[in-house]
């Protein structure tokens, strides 16, 4: 039985950063990912990482436009952390080899990004993501004989001792069907977000939610998990991510009218008004009938008026995106888009060392909630909380390994015979329920008309209903592979499981919150109200129907909250 | 929307049959991908089907294939386009080449992508001391390795080459792609180690035949066989020989073109082998590699496709002509740096204004690589994602 000091699932980002810490910490390490690491959903971040590392620049900014940007939502402290840490990290980074882009001196130069007071975004190209993590996995090689890496190694559940200390998990290897125990001293969980429980999702098919599902099963609470951002400019077929350069750009926005109808929701801003702003005034028009496209679903982007040599110079990624994927050549024609969800603020509750209220298990990067973010991420915040944040874990985990013995669970092997016989349920499923593709397709549709840019009350409470409806007829839905090697079949099974779980937590948190901060807009209280809902919503499994709601006060330093205004 | 039928090679290794093809119809729209037809089949017909796939946009690496025969991410080719290049209107999908099929269309990619990755030692050997800040680097050569570091690590350079075909052990267009990332960082300090190592394996960077294929295999522009040419162009400036003497003979061939305007087929055996000047042929190792690729000049002279006097004396260029050539040779040299094709410094390659450097625009379909951009072109509100 295989046994290590800090086992880390996911090998994102925060996972891959974890795993470097928690080894130069002294540890032994194992890091598993369901995917190969490098095609981990950190490969698609394209426009760059945060820090204020140029010497007009200070961290105190770029903390307070963090924390203006979370609608005062985000812990102060974890957020002062972030913000003075971040230098340090892209120095790191920079001398393991990511080729940042450089100015004319051969200094590492940077972009301006939205919601920040300086041009504080370090960047590759725009690649950065994949630069990132293709370094990180590059250092991984190199560590081969420190950490032990199990490639296309999916994670089935977390286990615990008897006192409830997470003691390390259940995994199959989707290779050869294999299911095995992985002991370990401390988990880390860095398996990222859940985008794939909405439709459209700039997230990759592997998004799927699986440990925020996992911790949430051992009882560790999930924190803000009301808050989802929705991005302005999705593609309407297939949610693929449209930049803000092409606004930025001088692209307009148009309804099925033909009418440029920002100038009556922003008359000063307009197409650059803020995300939430944006996303807000599009599905409006969407749903009060101006819709454009084919059954009215979308809107246009009209990048036609950029002249077209500076679209091609400037845009190029999103002609190719238009051509390659839509069909369309943006330089002739409008583009169809429409608000798509494309991150989550909320996740595992975490301290600012990544460690859960579970003894034994941390958390990092999409799957945690720090929380850093709060009500709405900035651009470019989101690569930084996790590298920082899976730095902190791997340390504090290795730290804490040093004083312990390795545990031997005694109920591991029964745990995991049971996740063997409920895969073997699965398999042996009859043909007779639903499809899983089809429930899937149900659920992030409904999260999509109920849980997304406008909520209210009525329409929260039938999306619960769809997902516990959706629940039910889960646990018939069939599947087609009864094979073990490669069975992604019966992977997707689970993954509907887990998708399942955020999606509830997730409308159980929009519920509850009655008022509108950041990325929740509640149409039945459409302003923020800091005397009642100034704290975060915290949701845990209670072993009956419906999850169990607490609060944990949010974390003031400095900036005390103050009407938010771009 | 409109029916496609795709026929995907099936095979089940826990079956005990061999490999088979197996047809499925799907309706969506012609600019829909490949993949997205797979995953309508999977979703509503056959959940075993076996493919490996996230972003669904070109970037994770996962999805390569064989379309009609040849290697494509499935994200990255449109229903429409592979149904018109398929033979019969159905299009084919396979399991990629040169790797092990575990299932379906899933290749192993550790027995030989990955495994050949970590020959290059892939990682940055820094240059001591490490400084404080970020090493000062110049933007060219950061921008020029910024072409290597796009690549995906898809495979399908490596399913497409020819000379891994024949030459399992061959280190590959991916590997020695990566390999120039560290070549051409000014922060490595191994530059000349690595080079010497690549160039001494008899499977390293001089086994590539220039058959461009992986050149048009990947999705991202990497070019794998200009990355190879940069590290041998670079090995050449550490007059690095290797076994395969390829060094020797690149020198040798240049020298010929530029004395006689066209290759001496007679005089490039014997320098390239005994060195690169009119006395090479008297050196030892050259009466040797002479003697031993007699066989192949007789079969030459046999098929006639050399004949004797040209085979000896030389291709004659008129005097003009010679001329221009070694004009060329005087500009190129002249240059104060080598003056290196890439994408991301110049790769406006659809700019209808035609003002660009046409020669630098690079394979037409390198157009979904990301684009750098000039300084100072920034957008004011730069892409927010
Ligand atoms: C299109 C797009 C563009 C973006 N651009 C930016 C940007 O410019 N700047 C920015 O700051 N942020 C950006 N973001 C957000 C940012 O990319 C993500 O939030 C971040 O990369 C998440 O990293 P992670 O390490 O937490 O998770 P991921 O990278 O998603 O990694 C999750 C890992 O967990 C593994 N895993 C999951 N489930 C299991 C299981 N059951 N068993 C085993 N392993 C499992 C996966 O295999 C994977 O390795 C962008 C996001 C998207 C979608
Ligand atoms: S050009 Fe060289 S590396 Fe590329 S496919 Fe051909 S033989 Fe292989
Ligand atoms: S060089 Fe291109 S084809 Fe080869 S692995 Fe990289 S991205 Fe794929
Ligand atoms: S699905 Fe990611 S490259 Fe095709």
């Amino acid at each position: 039985m295989p046994a290590h000091d800090v086992l880390i699932i996911g090998a994102g980002l925060a996972g891959q950063r974890a795993a470097l810490a928690a080894a130069d910490a002294g540890a032994t390490v194992a890091i598993m990912s369901k995917v190969h690491p490098v095609r981990s959903h950190s490969v698609a971040a394209a426009g760059g990482i945060n820090a204020a590392l140029n010497p007009e620049d200070t961290w105190e900014s770029h903390a307070f436009d963090t924390v203006k940007g979370s609608d005062y939502l985000g812990d102060q402290d974890a957020i002062e952390i972030m913000a003075r840490e971040a230098p340090e990290e892209i120095l790191h980074l920079e001398h393991i080899g990511v080729t940042f882009h450089r100015n004319e001196h051969g200094q590492l130069g940077t972009r301006a990004f939205g919601g920040a007071s300086q041009a504080r975004t370090y960047y590759v190209a725009d690649i950065t993501g994949q630069a990132i993590l293709h370094v990180l996995y590059e250092q991984l090689m190199k560590y081969s004989n420190q950490v032990d890496r199990l490639e296309e190694w999916f994670t089935t559940s977390l286990i615990q001792d008897e006192d409830g200390t997470c003691v390390g998990c259940i995994a199959r290897d989707i290779r050869s069907g294999a299911m095995e125990v992985f002991t370990a001293k401390n988990v880390i969980l860095a398996s990222g977000g859940c985008g794939q429980a909405f439709k459209p999702t700039t997230n990759g098919l592997i998004v799927t939610g699986d440990g925020i599902s996992q911790a949430y099963r051992i009882g560790a609470p999930l924190m803000d998990m009301e808050m989802v951002q929705y991005h302005p400019t999705c593609l309407v077929e297939n949610g693929f991510l449209i930049t803000e350069g092409a606004r930025g750009e001088g692209a307009h926005l148009l309804n099925g009218d033909g009418e440029r109808f920002m100038e009556k929701y922003a008359p000063n801003k307009l197409e650059l008004a803020s995300r939430d702003v944006v996303s807000r005034a599009e599905q409006t028009e969407i749903d009060e009938g101006r819709g454009a496209g084919p059954d009215g679903v979308g809107i246009y982007l009209d990048v036609t008026v950029v002249p077209k040599k500076r679209t091609l110079e400037a845009l190029r990624e999103i002609v190719n995106i238009g051509k390659d994927f839509a069909g369309v050549d943006i330089t002739r024609e409008p583009i169809l888009i429409r608000p798509g969800q494309h991150y989550i603020m909320g996740g595992v509750r975490t301290d600012a060392d990544g460690a859960t209220p579970v003894p034994g298990l941390y958390a990092a990067g999409e799957v945690a909630c720090v929380s850093v973010h709060g009500g709405n991420r900035l651009g470019a915040n989101s690569l930084l909380d996790t590298l920082i944040f899976g730095k902190r874990a791997g340390t504090h985990a290795a730290e804490r390994a040093r004083a312990m013995a390795m545990p031997t669970p005694k109920a591991a092997e029964a745990k995991r015979r049971e996740d063997v016989e409920e895969i073997d349920a699965i398999i042996a499923r009859p043909k007779t329920g639903r499809r899983i593709s089809s429930i899937k397709e149900e659920l992030g549709e409904s999260m999509n008309r109920h849980c997304a840019v406008f909520r209210e009350e009525d329409g929260l409470r039938q999306g619960l209903e769809i997902v516990k409806h959706l629940q039910e007829e889960a646990k018939t839905a069939y599947i087609d592979d009864r094979g073990t090697v490669f069975n992604q079949d019966v992977l997707g099974a689970i993954e509907l499981g887990y998708m399942l779980d955020c999606a509830e937590a997730t409308v159980v948190s929009a519920i509850e919150r009655k008022e509108s901060r950041g990325a929740q807009f509640r149409t039945d209280f459409p302003e923020r109200n800091d005397d009642e809902w100034l704290k975060h919503i915290n949701v845990t499994t209670n072993g009956g129907d419906d999850p169990a709601i607490s609060y944990s006060p949010v974390t003031i330093t400095k900036w005390q909250p103050e009407e938010r205004k771009y | 929307m409109s029916e496609f039928k795709l026929r995907l090679r099936r095979y089940d290794p826990e079956s005990g049959s061999a490999p088979y093809w197996a047809e499925y119809s799907v309706d969506l729209e012609g600019h829909r991908s490949v993949l997205e037809g797979i995953l309508q089949a999977k979703g509503e017909t056959d959940g075993s089907i076996g493919i490996r796939c996230s972003c669904r946009a070109a970037i994770c690496g996962s999805c390569g294939v064989l379309i009609n025969g040849k290697t494509a991410l499935a994200c990255h080719t449109h229903l429409d386009k592979a149904a018109r290049h398929a033979k019969d209107g159905v299009i084919e999908v396979e399991p990629m080449s040169n790797m092990p099929v575990i299932k379906d269309l899933i290749v192993d990619m550790d027995a030989v992508h990955w495994k050949k990755q970590q020959r290059v030692t892939p990682w940055l050997i820094n240059k001591e001391p490490i400084p404080e800040r970020e090493y000062i680097a110049p933007h060219e050569s950061m921008v020029d390795i910024t072409q290597s570091m796009a690549c995906i690590q898809c495979g399908a350079c490596v399913s497409s080459c020819l000379s891994m075909e024949i030459d399992p052990l061959f280190v590959g267009p991916a590997a020695l792609a990566k390999a120039y990332r560290f070549v051409g960082d000014p922060r490595d300090a191994q530059q000349y180690e690595r080079l010497k190592d690549l160039a001494e394996d008899p499977h390293g960077m001089y086994d590539c035949t220039h058959c461009f294929n992986c050149i048009e295999a990947c999705p991202k522009g990497v070019a794998p066989m200009n990355q190879i040419m940069r590290l041998r162009r670079v090995a050449g400036d550490h007059e690095i020989v290797d076994r395969n003497n390829g060094h020797r003979h690149e020198s040798a061939f240049v020298t010929l073109v530029k004395d006689y305007g066209l290759l001496h087929e007679a005089e490039l055996l014997p320098r390239s082998y005994g060195g690169d000047s009119w006395f090479g042929k008297f050196h030892p190792n050259a009466g040797k590699e002479l003697l031993d690729s007699l066989p192949v000049v007789v079969k030459g002279l046999m098929r006639r496709k050399m004949n004797p006097k040209i085979a000896l004396f030389g291709h004659k260029l008129p005097k003009d002509a010679l001329g221009e050539v070694q004009r060329i040779f005087d500009t190129v040299e002249s240059r104060p740096a080598r003056d290196e094709l890439n994408l991301y410094i110049k790769g406006y390659d659809e700019d209808d204004s035609g003002a660009q450097d046409s020669g630098a625009g690079g394979p037409e379909h390198a157009n979904n690589a990301p684009d750098q951009g000039q300084p100072g072109q920034e957008p004011e509100e730069s892409p927010v994602r």
